[in-house]
């Protein structure tokens, strides 16, 4: 069970500081798969990092993190690194790149074990049979990344990093680089190493609504560093409280329309800076339904079991 | 790898026949001629002249037509036979090479391995501390872009003839005699400093940039950034980052040997070291073909052979290369 509360993470930059992710609070149950969606630069794949390593420039400015129990130490670099790859781990958005070219794949994974203190031989033949789940021969192990194909390597990838059975991963646009085909079969193999006990939660970091719709049990969507919606996937697909979940779902293709004749709806305007972030909602300069009340802050409450909504006009949708 | 290696043996080959095919070419365009020097040098009677300018042409085959000379002239090179010297006939230009050569292999072999080494350590070392980096790397890019002549010149005003530390020219006391002795051996030594040092020098900065830019890279990269965040030891990340920002300069090493051959001819010439510089200096001075041929042929097979070795070196070292000729036998 992983809760967030109030986390904030800033980056440093010459300008300033650049509010990314500001406060944001959220709790994953366990065999819980959260979808974390957004446009670019809403905080999503920071939100994702910020849980498993925070990167040189990024700045931890407040909140807490508590993972079955215990306090995530995440601004402590040194503290964290126990906790990392045994209880947070990640399948990083490079994939294809994150293994180092010029060793052999289960030389790495062993010498990797070796320096996180454990055995890599006792761990084999468990990692063999985890390489075969996702239809990959033990021969990999003995081959280089340059000779896996790109999905390949992120079967491999996804394979090491839920090795010892983390209670919490991050799948970070996992499917961004892959074919139609490709996706499918990593957002199967997500399912199954939940529905297995490898991994005990997910958090699934993407743009692709529609591989969400697939995989995930509920959805979180973030505007600008801050938490938009979060609801059990059906919900958010069929029933979205929050202005800009809708418009986000309605700039989704559908199977069935001919677009020629219908041009796509997309989102005006642009998200704000989050340099000097403004008061109030964020979304309200985009936002159809905006009214005087926008200019204060609304804050992320439940309007039904499960679905949890930062809009004034929330609870009239929903039942509307 | 026996069809990558036969690919490349034949493009050295390739390289060999026309780097030695210029190298016979480039003495014959100079201006003048070496028979008229030698025998103005001897300077006799007019008549005794035109027999010994005649005696000597033919002794040197310039009477044959050009084709016919370059036939000879590998014919001879596959008899291991490089001619004799013009300025110091009959010296077989082979004796005069055997003499310089260990005095520019005693140069180049120590410069070109102490500056790569001791450069990849230092740029290693400044990638990780910053205090390193700002003291060392502008030092190394000011020794990187100094010319080899110029350090060398200001090394012999400073420690040779303001401070007298060392000697300005030469490769040993002009006073001894060579021989094997430990008084002859220190000479040596103590001559060889300052070109060395020179040498030495320039390459390094170079190498420490290199090796500091290349670490930096790799401890950005993706895969870094991977075991990092599946909580690997600093440890085995640098030992990654390090292993593969080797590479290039391994390539580097290779690339870097023509330049240094280079550096170290005129370095030679500054400190008048019996190198090969030396010889091919004076050879051009005297119009000696067969010095400047036989000099350059070696530097010809000493830099192919270098690039060579670095080639199947770097089989060995980087498994991408091994996958590409895979690809390419398929």
């Amino acid at each position: 069970m992983l809760a967030v509360s109030d986390l904030k993470i800033h980056y440093r930059t010459l300008a300033g500081s650049v509010k990314a992710l500001d406060g944001v609070t959220f709790s994953v149950a366990d065999g819980e798969i959260m979808g974390l969606a957004g446009e670019s630069g809403c905080g999503k794949s920071t939100l994702g990092k910020a849980l498993i390593r925070l990167e040189e420039r990024m700045m931890y400015a407040g909140g807490q993190v508590t993972l079955d129990g215990k306090v995530l130490p995440i601004a402590d670099h040194k503290a964290m690194n126990p906790y990392r790859f045994r209880h947070v781990s990640i399948v990083p958005q490079y994939a294809m790149s994150a293994l180092n070219p010029t060793r052999r794949i289960g030389r790495m994974i062993d010498e990797l074990l070796d320096a996180r203190g454990l055995k890599g031989s006792t761990l084999r033949p468990e990692l063999e049979r985890r390489l075969a789940i996702l239809g990959l021969g033990p021969d990999v192990l003995g081959m280089y990344p340059i000779e896996l194909s790109g999905g390949m390597k992120q079967r491999v990838v996804m394979v090491l990093s839920t090795l010892l059975d983390p209670s919490l991963l991050i799948a970070d646009e996992v499917t961004s680089a892959l074919d139609v085909a490709s996706q499918k079969k990593v957002a199967g193999a997500l399912v199954e190493f939940r529905d297995r006990g490898y991994v005990k939660s997910m958090i699934v970091v993407t743009h692709d609504l529609a591989i969400l719709a697939q995989v995930a049990d509920s959805i979180l969507i973030m505007y600008a560093g801050k938490l938009a919606e979060k609801a059990p996937t059906r919900t958010i697909v069929e029933a979205p409280a929050h202005p800009y979940t809708r418009l986000l779902l309605g700039s989704l293709p559908e199977v069935g329309i001919r677009f020629e004749e219908k041009r796509l709806p997309g989102i005006k305007g642009r998200p704000p800076s989050l340099l000097s972030p403004p008061v109030g909602c964020r979304f309200r300069d985009r936002c159809p339904l905006a009214f005087g009340k926008c200019v204060e802050e609304p804050p992320f409450v439940e309007i039904a079991p499960g679905h949890q909504v930062a809009c004034w006009k929330a609870d009239a949708h929903a039942q509307g | 790898m026996l069809r990558y290696l036969a690919r490349k043996l034949f493009i050295y080959l390739l390289t060999f026949i026309v780097a030695v095919t210029i190298d016979w070419a480039i003495p014959r365009f100079m201006p003048g001629n070496p028979v008229d020097a030698l025998v103005s040098r001897i300077a006799l009677m007019p008549d005794a002249n035109a027999a010994l300018t005649s005696y000597f042409i033919a002794a040197f085959n310039f009477d044959q037509p050009l084709w016919q000379q370059y036939l000879n002239f590998w014919w001879a090179l596959f008899n291991g036979d490089l001619g004799r010297s013009i300025m110091l006939f009959p010296t077989p230009v082979t004796t005069l090479i055997g003499r310089a050569l260990p005095y520019t292999l005693g140069l180049l072999l120590p410069s070109i391995l102490l500056s790569w080494y001791v450069g990849n350590v230092i740029g290693a070392l400044a990638a990780r501390r910053k205090f390193l980096d700002n003291s060392v790397l502008p030092f190394g890019y000011l020794l990187t872009a100094t010319p080899y002549m110029w350090l060398g010149i200001l090394l012999a005003w400073v420690l040779g003839s303001t401070l007298g530390w060392f000697p300005l020219a030469f490769g040993y006391d002009q006073s001894l005699k060579a021989e094997w002795s430990w008084q002859f051996f220190g000479s040596l030594l103590y001559h060889w400093v300052l070109p060395f040092a020179s040498l030495f020098m320039v390459a390094l900065g170079g190498w420490a940039i290199g090796m500091r830019n290349m670490i930096i890279y790799e401890l950005e990269s993706d895969y870094a950034n991977y075991l990092m965040a599946l909580g690997a030891p600093q440890r085995l990340v640098r030992k990654y980052a390090f292993r593969n920002a080797m590479l290039p300069q391994i390539t580097g090493l290779a690339l870097q040997l023509g330049a240094v051959v280079g550096g170290a001819l005129v370095t030679e010439i500054v400190f008048s070291y019996p190198g090969l510089g030396w010889l091919v200096l004076s050879g051009i001075q005297n119009q000696d073909y067969f010095v400047i041929q036989g000099v350059f042929l070696f530097i010809i097979v000493g830099v192919l052979l270098a690039n060579l070795i670095v080639d199947i070196v770097y089989v060995i070292v980087d498994p991408r290369t091994r996958v590409g000729l895979q690809g390419d036998a398929a």
